[in-house]
């Protein structure tokens, strides 16, 4: 066999040998690490069977769009509980991408002929695959606990997965940029991921929000997991929340380019974190 | 590559290095740790940027053609980047996607690879399953899967028994010939470095010297004569 034999890639068959190699490397990794697989599918039971039967009888929703009637709590919360599995899944990938990167396995990565841009995005996109399987089957269980939206919710509500997986992905992409070591990570537990989740609209409606705190509505309107939540609420139930839409596309953006600068080799942290291995 | 410079913050790493290697070149990279082999390496990669010199592989320039100087590597690193969940095959897979391989494609290349290197029948194992010196042949025939020009291979043998080390050794060796690979060789394991070897010595990242063996040792001295001659020259 002679050497240099394979060009630099440029075909989109190519591309989508790429990607699709990706994908199934992030699926075997998750399937492998049965931990992390069940932690992510009892996580939000927990908070689903536990904490909202405790405040069934304390918080009332009233009608309130995209509801047509008065809802349990529990119905209330199933949206933001798979919102919350994707902002775990998003962060668990920017996790494993510090670890890869301590490990060194981030350098297979990064030295693939192919555009930075797309490594990021396959990665991006692997990780948003693995979070929507999740969410269905949440979805699949939740059902035994009477959330039981529209049938043609569980179609709709599948763009709107997909878009807030990516926003929540690369944000966690963004993280992992600019997280300089393994242990840091439990800073981004404490100061990103619960502060997202309880200052949004997941646990309580933005409205009783309103009237228990000002600035924490105002915050929780900019918390662009309030709107990943709404987005994926609106479509379960066969409705569609166009700002929420457009403000997840803005963070989307804003965190992609971000992310890019992050792994660009003359700027990002793998200039700056500086050294070697020798 | 040329005139190539490279500092994190104050602290100059390499300084004004000139490099080539050659289709069939087995070039041995000797340096101390902290010499900026590793460095070095995280350029012609692409992993940092250079900002000031020029690094041209196979006359793809890195920064003007990424694309098509990095499909001309192959890379072992000094850490082992396999995924130790997985399985050799699965690795493998993975590696031939990252460079557009076909599924057919790459399962022909991986047998021909690991038959080579003996270890065809672990193709199923998991990583964590092998021994230190099966994983750093797992390593070598990934960087070689998609038939690189040029091979790169970063303090390869560190930690590795002396059975591994000399199947390593060989193994790339033979490669050169066989292959006509151009294969730049890092390790500051003074012994790998043959008398047939061309050598290069980076010391507090300059070029001390870069030659066949027989050409930087002096009469009746050793490579590592002729490399703690060179060293402590420029400390002084």
């Amino acid at each position: 066999m002679q050497t240099g034999t394979l060009a630099a890639p440029h075909t989109s068959l190519q591309y989508a040998r790429c990607l699709n190699g990706i994908i199934r490397r992030e699926a075997l990794r998750w399937l492998n690490q049965r931990g992390r697989f069940i932690s992510a599918l009892v996580r939000p039971l927990v908070w689903l069977v536990i904490f909202a039967a405790g405040f069934h009888f304390v918080l009332g929703v009233s009608i309130s769009p995209p509801y047509r009637t008065y809802i349990p709590y529990e119905v209330y919360i199933a949206p933001g509980l798979v919102g919350m599995i994707q902002l775990f899944n998003g962060m668990q990938s920017s996790l494993s991408m510090v670890y890869d990167r301590e490990m060194g396995s981030m350098r297979t990565l990064m030295v693939s002929p192919f555009p930075r841009w797309f490594l990021l995005a396959s990665k991006l996109l692997a990780g948003v695959a693995v979070s929507v399987v999740q969410a269905y089957i949440f979805f699949a269980i939740a059902w035994f606990w009477d959330i039981t939206p529209p049938l043609t919710g569980y179609i709709a509500v599948l763009p709107a997965l997909i878009l807030s997986g990516l926003m929540l992905g690369a944000l966690g992409l963004v993280l992992s940029s600019f997280i300089k070591q393994l242990e840091n990570f439990a800073g981004v537990m404490n100061f990103v991921i619960f502060p997202m989740f309880f200052t949004s609209s997941a646990l309580y409606p933005l409205w009783r929000m309103q009237q228990a705190s000002l600035p924490i509505y105002w915050i929780s309107q900019f918390n662009p997991f309030t709107h990943a939540v709404e987005l994926i609420r609106f479509a379960l139930y066969d409705s569609f929340n166009p700002i929420s839409a457009l403000v997840v596309c803005a963070y989307l953006g804003l965190f992609m380019g971000l992310a890019i600068i992050g792994y660009d080799p003359g700027r990002g942290l793998l200039a700056r974190r500086g050294g070697g291995g020798d | 590559m040329a005139q190539l410079s490279y500092a994190f913050g104050a602290r100059q790493v390499l300084h004004k290095v000139d490099l080539a290697v050659r289709p069939g070149d087995f070039s041995v990279l000797l340096g101390l740790n902290g010499a900026g082999k590793s460095t070095l390496f995280a350029l012609i990669t692409r992993l940092y940027s250079a900002r000031t010199g020029r690094i041209s592989v196979y006359g793809h320039d890195i920064e003007r053609e990424p694309l098509a100087a990095l499909a001309c590597l192959g890379v072992v690193f000094q850490q082992s980047t396999l995924d130790l969940d997985l399985t050799v095959e699965q690795n493998l897979f993975y590696h031939a996607a990252l460079h557009g391989m076909s599924r057919r494609a790459a399962r022909l290349r991986i047998e021909e690879e690991l038959s080579r290197i003996g270890l065809l029948d672990r193709k199923a194992d998991r990583v964590r399953a092998l021994s230190g010196g099966q994983k750093r042949r797992v390593e070598l025939a990934r960087a070689l899967l998609h038939a690189p020009s040029l091979l790169l291979l970063d303090e390869p043998t560190v930690g590795l028994d002396m059975e591994s080390r000399r199947f390593l050794l060989d193994h790339v060796r033979g490669l050169c010939r066989s292959r006509a690979l151009g294969v730049l060789w890092a390790t500051h394991l003074i012994d790998e470095a043959g008398e047939e070897s061309r050598v290069i010595v980076l010391h507090q990242g300059r070029i001390l010297a870069d030659g066949a063996a027989s050409d930087i040792t002096q009469a009746g001295e050793s490579i590592k004569g002729a490399f703690d001659r060179l060293t402590q020259k420029q400390a002084a």
